[in-house]
């Protein structure tokens, strides 16, 4: 065989639809976007039902390995009552969601908003077409709809003994007007949702089939490899584009709109990647470049005794802390993270005489075709955009900057190309975590009850650059979740913020807000507890009697976390708890540290309140991720800058932790039910830093107020 | 053209002599299981045997492969049906799966090594990095492919 270094030989990739013998994801063609593997006859947008009695179910959210893809497939199947052995799913079609009035409402792939955004209109989905399955079975039978029921994939009419499978129903039932009004099943009655089957996502990422966005082929593509301005905000100066032009494979080098980055074609990706490297690129890098980490650090310094914007003030913290038997205060820092996506982003992208067709891994699609179409300079109807798998999103890939250049080179060679970024730009140009402070006060009574707390947030805003609508009165909740809306009991309290900008982009982070202040607001009530005298759960058990949701949580991680059982000298444990994108976490964590200093996490409670729960073992590995995403951050992650450029850049000074670090994880659902519900993806982490710093201030007797761990000497004797 | 043996079959590939293996294998050969993560030996990502030894295919050029033979994760079965895909499947590891072809060829090279490893084997052989943290499912894994019990 010789090598497929003909393009148009490479065959397309139409990826797995067959590759586990049945359920497998169907993913679209590359080029044919609109065209829609499902067989059969369509009951509504989200369910087509094949004669074969397979049941197509379409998914609106990016796949980047929280499960979404099987979780929306179970809770249209659990009201459609169909098989779930002939599920399989596929990605709705963000051109026929534009088209169609956004019939999919939203793709966008973040905030753990799934499942808790959309359960009402997926069970709606399935539920109407049941209903309509059972009228096309009533006619063709004339008996009573009210006679007829419905089980794993049939309909029953038990007074006759018939009985139809819907395979047999769907051409009948599309023609139904569904009903307006359907109930759904309370959540005991589930048989499919609140299981766990497996998902279908797996199958095709264990021998190398799955297709993420950097593994798009389409035929005549070539290759770019980018160099964004290392100081955020600089503009090209020069180009030596002549130096690079007969390298091997080069074919155009490619200055990107706004002169914040310089692009080099090629054939293929390392000729692009080496030109690139020995492109000589001159940069007007203007003030920015002045800008240290401690410049942005000393500004968020000056923040916290700055008034700020007021976030929440009830009673007189002034005068109880005045009054106060104790006082207890303290400053926390929290650093510039970045996402470090395991796929680095990339984009694929085609513009031709006619419109543009654009392949991304992307927490939002409908995003992506929005910034395709406006850097191609079409309307949105000209845009064909193609969702693949992602590598990883951790809240960075709803962010289209990659796609806006991916447009602009491919406009300029005139052929398909695909840009990677390198890691190293994919680390010097994240959105990221906000750096952050938080000033704390709190007053202690004679009886050590709290009677006044105080906390003010200093740092960057992600809204304020993003969706400035949602800055009111000088604050927005991504800055101050996880501070004033928790839901401990404060008689006199006041949160304020200080907004402080710097250049350095900002973007959402996996839990935001309570990504610090969890963090910060957790390790503080820990230390208040301390200075009360008091057992740090019993403490805040105290402060939310009456939540008995927050109760019911924070009892069973006591519980299941062997709270105050005895552990032997060198270890520790640590609690915390958290209330953020609708659920409720609480962690405890045992740690052992070595006199030298040395720490390692030994095990992970989690209990976690979402409402209800869709799929108990992902939930489950969501929180063994989190616990690691969270653990790699807290003892390792920071962005830090100098001379206005980030100075960290590959995995070598980002680090994450291996296997070797990882500690045991246990989950348990501590489910409210009722009318909420909650996300998963990030709530499940938020407690982890403070839970695991409390732990070590059992051992070590040092209080962590600044992270990551590594710059701390956690000795002891 | 420079000859490479990938998965059984010789492959004439026209690429400079010190391009990486990852970059010929998945642009030239078409094999984009193998992932590029990190081009620095870090992560793992881009794990093949090499005469069935794990190697970073991203700092391995062309020219040091030579006559060697090349395993990717398309080759280790046409089915899924590996001992070690097996037991990825049964314990749902992947999340995103962007590192599981690397953190797979790892845990195969260990277990040709190491038949039963215990969870110290487990930590010294696997140094990938998953950013989606499933290490805890890995090391399960690990102990189902080899019949231990975890
Ligand atoms: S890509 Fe080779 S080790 Fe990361
Ligand atoms: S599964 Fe996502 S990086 Fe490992």
């Amino acid at each position: 065989m010789t090598e497929l270094n003909t393009l148009s030989r490479r065959d397309f990739i139409a990826v797995s639809a067959a590759a586990s013998g049945g359920m497998a994801i169907g993913f679209h063609l590359p080029g044919r976007a609109e065209a829609s593997t499902a067989k059969g006859a369509e009951l509504n947008a989200w369910v087509t039902i094949g004669s074969d009695d397979t049941v197509t179910i379409r998914v609106h959210r990016s796949e980047m390995g929280q499960g979404s893809s099987t979780a929306i497939p179970q809770l249209v199947a659990e009201e459609l009552e169909c098989d779930w052995s002939k599920v399989r799913m596929e990605f709705a079609s963000v051109m026929r969601h534009i088209r169609e009035n956004k019939v999919y409402v939203s793709f966008a792939t973040g905030g753990s908003r799934a499942i808790r955004d959309s359960h009402t209109y997926l069970r709606k989905a399935g539920a109407t077409g049941r209903e309509m399955l059972k009228m096309a079975a009533a006619q063709s039978w004339g008996v009573p709809v009210g006679e007829l029921k419905t089980e794993k994939g049939f309909v029953l009419h038990a007074a006759s003994n018939r009985r139809a499978s819907y395979g047999s129903l769907a051409e009948a039932a599309a023609k139904m007007t569904p009903p307006a009004e359907v109930k759904f099943k309370p959540d005991a009655e589930w048989t499919i949702a609140g299981k766990s089957p497996a998902r279908f996502d797996v199958p095709e990422k264990v021998d190398g089939s799955a297709i993420y966005g950097m593994d798009v082929k389409v035929p005549g593509m070539v290759h770019a490899a980018i160099k964004q301005a290392p100081v955020f905000g600089a503009k090209l100066a020069s180009v030596d584009e002549a130096k690079v032009k007969s390298m091997p494979g080069v074919l155009a080098v490619v200055k990107l709109p706004g002169d914040g980055a310089v692009a080099v074609v090629a054939e293929r990706f390392w000729q692009a990647k080496t030109a690139l490297d020995a492109l000589p690129i001159a940069w007007n890098e203007g003030d920015n470049a002045k800008v240290q980490q401690a410049t942005i650090v000393d500004r968020l310094k000056q923040g916290l005794v700055e008034p700020g914007a007021k976030v929440r003030h009830e009673g007189d913290f002034d005068g109880a802390f005045a009054k106060a038997a104790k006082k207890i205060e303290a400053e926390y820092f929290a650093p510039f993270l970045d996402h470090a996506c395991m796929e680095p982003m990339n984009c694929t992208a085609h513009v031709k005489a006619d419109g543009v067709e654009v392949w991304v891994p992307t927490q939002n699609i409908e995003g992506s075709l929005a910034a395709a179409a406006e850097a191609a300079g079409v309307t949105p109807d000209k845009v064909t955009a193609n969702l693949t798998l992602l590598g990883g999103g951790f809240g960075r890939r709803g962010r289209q900057d990659y796609v806006t250049q991916a447009v602009h080179i491919a406009k300029a060679v005139g052929k398909p190309v695909k840009l990677i970024w390198s890691r190293e730009e994919d680390i010097q140009h994240g959105t990221y975590r906000p750096i952050s402070m938080g000033k704390l006060q709190a007053g202690l009574d004679e009886k050590n009850e709290l009677t006044a707390y105080a906390h003010k947030v200093s740092g960057q805003s992600i809204f304020s650059h993003l969706l400035p609508h949602l800055v009111k009165d000088g604050w927005d909740a991504s800055s101050m979740d996880g501070t004033y809306n928790q839901a401990y009991k404060m008689p006199n309290c006041k949160f304020d913020y200080v907004m402080r900008n710097s250049h350095v982009p900002v973007g959402f982070w996996r839990s935001v807000g309570s990504s610090q202040n969890a963090f910060i607001t957790e390790s503080f009530m820990d230390e208040v507890a301390h200075a009360a005298g008091k057992d740090p759960v019993e403490f805040r058990r105290n402060l939310i009697q009456h939540n008995k949701s927050w109760l019911n949580v924070l009892n069973m991680a006591a519980e299941k976390g062997d709270w105050g059982k005895p552990l032997p000298k060198g270890k520790g444990r640590g609690f915390a708890i958290n209330a953020c994108f609708g659920s409720i976490t609480a962690h405890v964590v045992e740690v052992t540290v070595s006199q030298r200093g040395q720490v390692k996490v030994d095990r992970v409670v989690v209990v976690l309140d979402t409402g209800h729960a869709v799929h108990p073992d992902n939930i489950a590995a969501q929180n063994e991720g989190g616990v690691a995403y969270a653990l790699s951050a807290m003892l390792y992650g920071e962005i830090t800058i100098k001379d206005g450029r980030v100075e960290q850049s590959n995995f070598h000074d980002y680090e994450s932790i291996l296997i070797d670090q990882m500690p045991k994880v246990e989950s348990y659902l501590s489910l409210t039910q009722g009318d909420w519900w909650g996300g998963v993806g990030e709530p499940s982490m938020a407690p982890l830093m403070a839970a695991t710093c409390n732990a070590i201030f059992q051992v070590t007797g040092k209080r962590i107020r600044s992270l990551p761990l590594k710059h701390h000497d956690l000795k002891w004797a | 053209m420079v000859a490479i043996k990938v998965n059984g079959t010789t492959h004439q590939v026209d690429a400079a002599p010190d391009t990486p293996l990852l970059w010929v294998l998945r642009d030239n050969l078409g094999l984009t299981g193998t992932k590029y993560g990190c081009g620095i030996a870090q992560c793992g990502a881009c794990t093949v045997h090499i005469d069935g030894n794990p190697t970073r295919a991203c700092a391995t050029p062309l020219s040091a492969v030579g006559t060697s033979a090349v395993l990717t994760i398309e080759g280790l079965s046409k089915d899924k049906s590996h001992a070690v895909q097996k037991a990825w499947i049964a314990e749902q590891v992947p999340q995103c799966g962007f590192c599981q072809s690397g953190q797979i060829m790892a845990a195969v090279s260990l277990l040709e090594k190491t038949p039963k490893p215990t969870d110290a084997d487990i930590d010294a052989a696997m140094t990938n990095i998953c950013r989606c943290g499933t290490y805890q499912r890995v090391r399960v894994a690990i102990h189902r492919a080899a019949g231990n019990k975890a």
